[in-house]
């Protein structure tokens, strides 16, 4: 029999290759030997390693190790660049990005093939996926840089701007970084993955031939000594960095202190959520999306399976019969579902995690077919048997590996999808729009789709909760991650603060006090767990009260109330406003004993402080019920619901003046937006904050929401910012103070704000706006595609 | 006139024929579907798979012997139906045969489809080459007739030699949620069609939601439907994939629960070679690879056929083929 009756009978697919002419004879035209591309020139190859694809282990080109001068001197050309490029109109600055977005819509499947040779990726990816979505960030961000002046009118670029990417969207992280970078007016350092720099240099050209004054655009290639080098120049701004929450615990530790600009965009662990009443077979073919997208090499992949117990049997056994149709193999052959992961370091990886998992007692089912003997390949694997415990649950695979467990209850749903150190996305399959409302905000995750998955656009933000980093990629919140406040320059030193005695010179001293200031836990007065108390001192030395010294032990109780109270963050907005309104009110009906004290501790007229405090209360009661999301449409049949979240429990420390206001100033706006707070107050000046917890518990304001913890501020700050259970951390103190409690806040990676010892004069009306609100919140994007 | 290509008999295919189930209400209120997911994966699918050269030219001859030939207009006569079935028995071009050297294989299409008025007219002219004809009945296109003119209509196709009645549901029956109404009809219609195959049409374009596209799906199934269709070809939106993702997957579940495989013929608006591809590869991953044949799987259409000669001739000869050189449907 021929070959064609041969087929007609099996009626297999066959090869379908695209050919790699094009993008070879670009790498030839290369040499396949790349420099840096730095102020707009190809430095020579310096020292090289080999860029390889992954499908076949053949080497695709020679690429140069950055060393710390070739970051040198594309820190000096970005430098360079920076005031023309940020001197250009919006509109000047947009075209030049519209025309990059252009030259890739018409290089598109040149970018397309060879993202797939460098990557491993499939080339349905890489040509409806990765390149389409660059493109249109491009488009976006062209938009962006126009309109900037009107919807930021307050705020700057940064400078120059580190950028590190990682290896699984080379091409589309770039993107990610790159334009709204360039939009705000900000010039990059950028350096691809060690895998896969190729289309980052191809970009590199494309830029140099859309005209893009040199030095805006900076690739620099290397392996990690050259990030590192970048993360520490101290000519560089700010820093965004996607990749492994491990590494982007060290850079945040390495920039602690330093004042540069930080987003990281981390790792994930992402609960697939399917209720009995979802559209089950869409469900199936959407984990297909979720997991076996790029070979699940994806930060956001739906890698854990939560099913309701009443469809697991049929919905696992629908998911054995769906994985044996995925076609793995030869990542350019077009009817490939699955490629090759990016190399051979990663395929072990997952092989070593499967073997702890499997010995910790996990089944693995993988369909039979057919896999390339040689090259990165790695057949879909569905993991079962497990629960939160097994290593294959808990730690982030970043393969082609799908873990499944069952839930009950929507309740119980919500809990296991919360049970991890990350949360950067959900999905979440059910035709009833009730239930699925209800738990998207109940997800802690800055990304859930319903009913679809990995949906991605450049008008809607994407980024992570918990050690899932922060920052947001796409929209309007990305846009502000490259830009500050311009008053933020004219910032100075804050006075030093005159030490406050942590006892009294003979304990006994104290004596003659009738009353010691208790803290404030979970709505009662509480004794210091060390049972020591410190004096308060007036201006002259004088004893004036005493307030506990608060240890670990007091800063734990305090979280734990905290923690216990967050049902604030889901408390009505109106209810919130009401309840600061009425703080207010009972604090303005004791202005003048709280103005009193004010000048007890500090000798000056306190009046306007609580005049201002109580203005400052009643501004944020104002917000709390405005300060809220947007609606996106994206390009999809959707609506993308941009919900405003509080971060949870705020760790605060107050600056040292301003006793009543330095705290009101912080704590109102973390209030307003639905986080409780631990408050440690001045530790110079702490009883117009002991006495402030009178006036909350006539407030109405719930148990826990706002908890008081007296003592050395910067010890506190410590416990605080290492606590796991604290979710952002703000503090006002010295710079050596600030950088410890960014160091100290990687255990979690909770959001900071630090004043970095510089003085924010709070009593400037600046700070009763969207300063504090953007940093007491989190967005959390919420795809919701519709269509009877 | 040579018949080479017919002298084979026709595959023997073990098929278990629907015997039709109880209505199962429960079973029609559990059907879930989201347009969006559908939309989503039936977009792809062409995107994900594709098939080229030799494999292309083998999965377009399986394409002809999926075809439905089909002549439904009000101006068919005697001799346009003739015609129809001359092409049928050649579907293609004695060189374009020579060329792809492939005696074996009975490429010949799945079945003439007419009115019942030229039943009897398409039984003469394709005799002896096993290919059936199919009858659209049941007051087709609309459906809406007495429930006796239309049964009467069946028996009538039948007795003149139809072999497939292809029938048309009432739409309003679906609008309503009148499950029962329409399980009773079909059931009705299947009994009228005796040995012959039925394939209710739904007329998905004027069904509104997919939702409705299953459920409807679903009782004609329990009512003994042999295929299921989507279109008349005259409703405003015909055959698409989407729909038919809809639709297969209602056929997957049906044999999941009841082990009996259900035909699926999408019908209108497939016009070229390229279509009928990305439908092939539809069915093939979502019902697999032995639903693509004659017995599961049709298309109803007409200038399809002419597509897929001038392709297989590209792909033959390596340089663009021209319609008019294909001898006319």
């Amino acid at each position: 029999m021929n070959k064609i009756a041969q087929i007609f009978q099996s009626l297999e697919y066959g090869p379908a290759p695209e050919l790699p002419d094009q993008a070879n004879a670009w790498l030839d035209s290369h040499g396949r030997k790349f420099g840096h591309f730095i102020d707009g020139k190809w430095t020579k190859p310096g020292k090289t390693f080999a860029s390889e694809n992954p499908a076949n282990g053949e080497k695709l080109a020679d690429i140069t190790e950055g060393t710390a001068e070739d970051v040198n001197a594309a820190v000096k050309a970005a430098r360079a660049a920076f005031k023309p490029w940020s001197a250009l109109s919006g509109y000047e600055r947009g075209k030049y990005l519209y025309a990059i977005a252009r030259a890739i819509q018409k290089h598109s499947r040149l970018f397309a093939v060879l993202e797939t040779m460098d990557n491993g990726k499939p080339i349905r990816e890489s040509r409806d996926v990765d390149i389409p979505l660059v493109a249109r960030h491009f488009y976006h961000h062209a938009g962006w840089a126009q309109h900037l002046s009107r919807e930021f009118p307050d705020a700057v670029p940064y400078g120059v701007c580190g950028q590190i990417i990682p290896w699984n969207f080379p091409l589309l992280m770039l993107a990610w970084k790159i334009a709204p970078a360039l939009a705000a007016g900000n010039t990059v350092i950028l350096k691809p993955a060690e895998f896969t720099s190729l289309t980052a240099l191809l970009f590199a050209e494309i830029c140099d031939r859309a005209g893009l004054p040199k030095g805006v655009v900076n690739i620099v290639t290397g392996q990690g000594e050259t990030g590192q080098a970048i993360v520490s120049h101290e000519g560089i701004d700010k820093i965004a960095f996607t990749g492994s929450t491990e590494v982007g615990k060290a850079i945040r530790a390495a920039t602690a202190g330093t004042g540069k600009g930080l987003s990281l965009e981390l790792g994930g662990k992402s609960p697939y959520i399917v209720f009995e009443d979802a559209d089950i077979d869409s469900a199936i073919e959407g984990l297909v999306d979720a997991i076996w997208f790029n070979q699940g090499q994806v930060c956001c992949a739906g890698s854990r399976l939560l099913v309701q117990e009443s469809i697991e049997t049929r919905f696992i056994a629908k998911l054995k019969t769906r994985m044996a149709s995925l076609r793995v193999g030869d990542p350019l052959d077009k009817s490939i579902d699955i490629g090759a992961l990016v190399a051979p370091v990663q395929v072990e990886r997952i092989r070593d995690l499967m073997k702890r998992g499997v010995a910790e007692g996990a089944l693995v089912y993988e369909a039979d077919g057919p896999v390339p003997a040689n090259g990165c390949f790695l057949k879909p694997a569905l993991v079962t048997n497990v629960s939160p415990a097994n290593t294959l649950v808990a730690e982030e695979i970043f393969g082609p590996v799908l873990v499944a467990m069952s839930f009950r209850t929507p309740e119980e749903a919500v809990a296991l999808a919360n049970n991890t150190k990350y949360g950067l996305a959900a999905t979440i399959w059910s035709e009833n729009i009730n239930l699925a409302l209800d738990i998207a905000p109940k997800i802690k995750a800055g990304v859930v789709w319903i009913n679809g998955t990995n949906n991605f656009d450049a008008a809607v933000g994407f980024g992570g909760y918990k050690e899932s980093g922060f920052g947001r990629e796409g929209g309007r919140e990305g846009m502000s991650a490259y830009l500050k406040p311009a008053w933020e320059k004219e910032l100075k030193l804050a006075p030093a603060a005159k030490a406050a005695p942590a006892k009294a010179e003979n304990p006994l001293d104290s004596g003659h006090l009738d009353q010691t200031a208790k803290m404030y836990i979970g709505g009662k007065q509480s004794r210091p767990d060390s049972a020591y108390n410190r004096p308060v001192l007036d201006p002259k030395g004088q004893t004036i009260g005493e307030v506990g010294e608060g240890n670990r032990k007091d800063v734990r109780n305090a979280v734990e109330a905290a923690r216990a109270a967050l049902g604030w963050s889901t408390t009505a907005a109106h209810t919130r406003a009401q309840i600061l309104y009425f703080l207010a009110e009972n604090l303005d009906y004791r202005r003048d004993e709280f103005a009193a004290r004010i000048k007890a501790q500090t000798g000056e007229d306190g009046t306007a402080e609580v005049a201002l405090s109580v203005e400052r209360l009643f501004a944020f009661a104002g917000w709390a019920d405005k300060y809220d999301g947007a609606v996106h449409n994206p390009p999809l049949r959707a609506v993308a619901a941009a919900m405003v979240e509080p971060l949870g429990v705020m760790g605060i420390v107050a600056p040292p003046s301003r006793p009543l206001l330095g705290s009101i100033a912080l704590i109102a706006p973390a209030l307003a937006m639905g986080n409780t707070v631990v408050l440690v107050p001045s530790s110079q000046s702490p009883l117009s904050i002991t006495d402030l917890y009178q006036v909350i518990e006539t407030s109405d304001v719930p148990n826990g929401v706002v908890n008081i913890v007296t003592g050395d501020s910067v010890s506190l700050a410590k416990t605080l910012a290492e606590h796991d259970g604290v979710d952002a951390m703000w503090f006002a103190g010295s710079a050596e103070a600030s950088a410890m409690v960014e160091k100290a806040s990687i255990t979690n990676l909770k959001q900071t704000w630090t004043s970095r010892g510089l003085y924010y004069d709070l009593a400037d009306r600046r700070f009763e706006g969207d300063y504090f609100l953007s940093k007491a919140t989190q967005v959390k994007n919420v795809w919701i595609p519709y269509g009877a | 006139m040579s018949l080479r290509v017919v002298d084979n008999p026709e595959p023997h295919t073990p098929h278990k024929r629907n015997p039709g189930f109880p209505l199962d209400l429960d079973w029609v209120n559990n059907v879930r579907m989201n347009r969006s997911a559908l939309e989503r994966r039936a977009g792809s699918i062409g995107a994900r798979r594709t098939v080229k050269k030799d494999y292309q030219l083998a999965w377009l001859l399986k394409a002809i012997t999926l075809i439905d030939l089909t002549t439904l207009n009000s101006d068919d006569t005697d001799g346009r139906v003739t015609r129809l079935c001359a092409k049928a028995r050649h579907p293609l071009r004695t060189d374009i045969l020579d060329k792809l050297d492939i005696p074996g294989l009975r490429i010949l299409p799945g079945a003439v489809c007419v009115y019942h008025s030229f039943v009897k007219t398409a039984v003469t002219a394709l005799e002896g080459t096993g290919i059936p004809v199919a009858a659209v009945s049941t007051a087709f296109p609309h459906g809406l007739a007495p429930l006796e003119t239309k049964l009467k209509e069946i028996e009538l196709s039948v007795a003149d030699g139809a072999r497939e009645i292809d029938i048309v549901i009432e739409r309003g029956m679906v609008l309503r949620g009148d499950w029962q109404a329409l399980y009773d009809q079909v059931k009705a219609f299947r009994k009228a069609c005796g040995d012959a195959h039925i394939k209710t049409i739904l007329g998905t374009g004027e069904l509104a939601t997919q939702t409705n596209i299953a459920k409807a799906s679903l009782v004609c199934m329990m009512a003994g439907a042999d295929f299921i269709k989507t279109s008349t070809g005259k409703e405003k939106v015909n055959a698409n994939l989407v729909t038919s993702l809809t639709m297969i997957r209602m056929i997957r579940w049906f044999s999941e629960e009841t082990g009996i495989e259900i035909g699926y013929k999408p019908a209108g608006g497939i016009a070229t070679a390229g279509d009928a591809l990305k439908y092939m590869a539809l069915m093939k991953e979502e019902l697999g690879t032995r639903y693509l044949q004659p017995h599961l799987f049709r298309f109803g259409a007409s200038s399809l056929l002419t597509d897929i000669e001038r392709q297989l001739e590209h792909g033959l000869t390596g340089h663009y083929a021209a319609d008019y050189r294909q001898p006319m449907v």
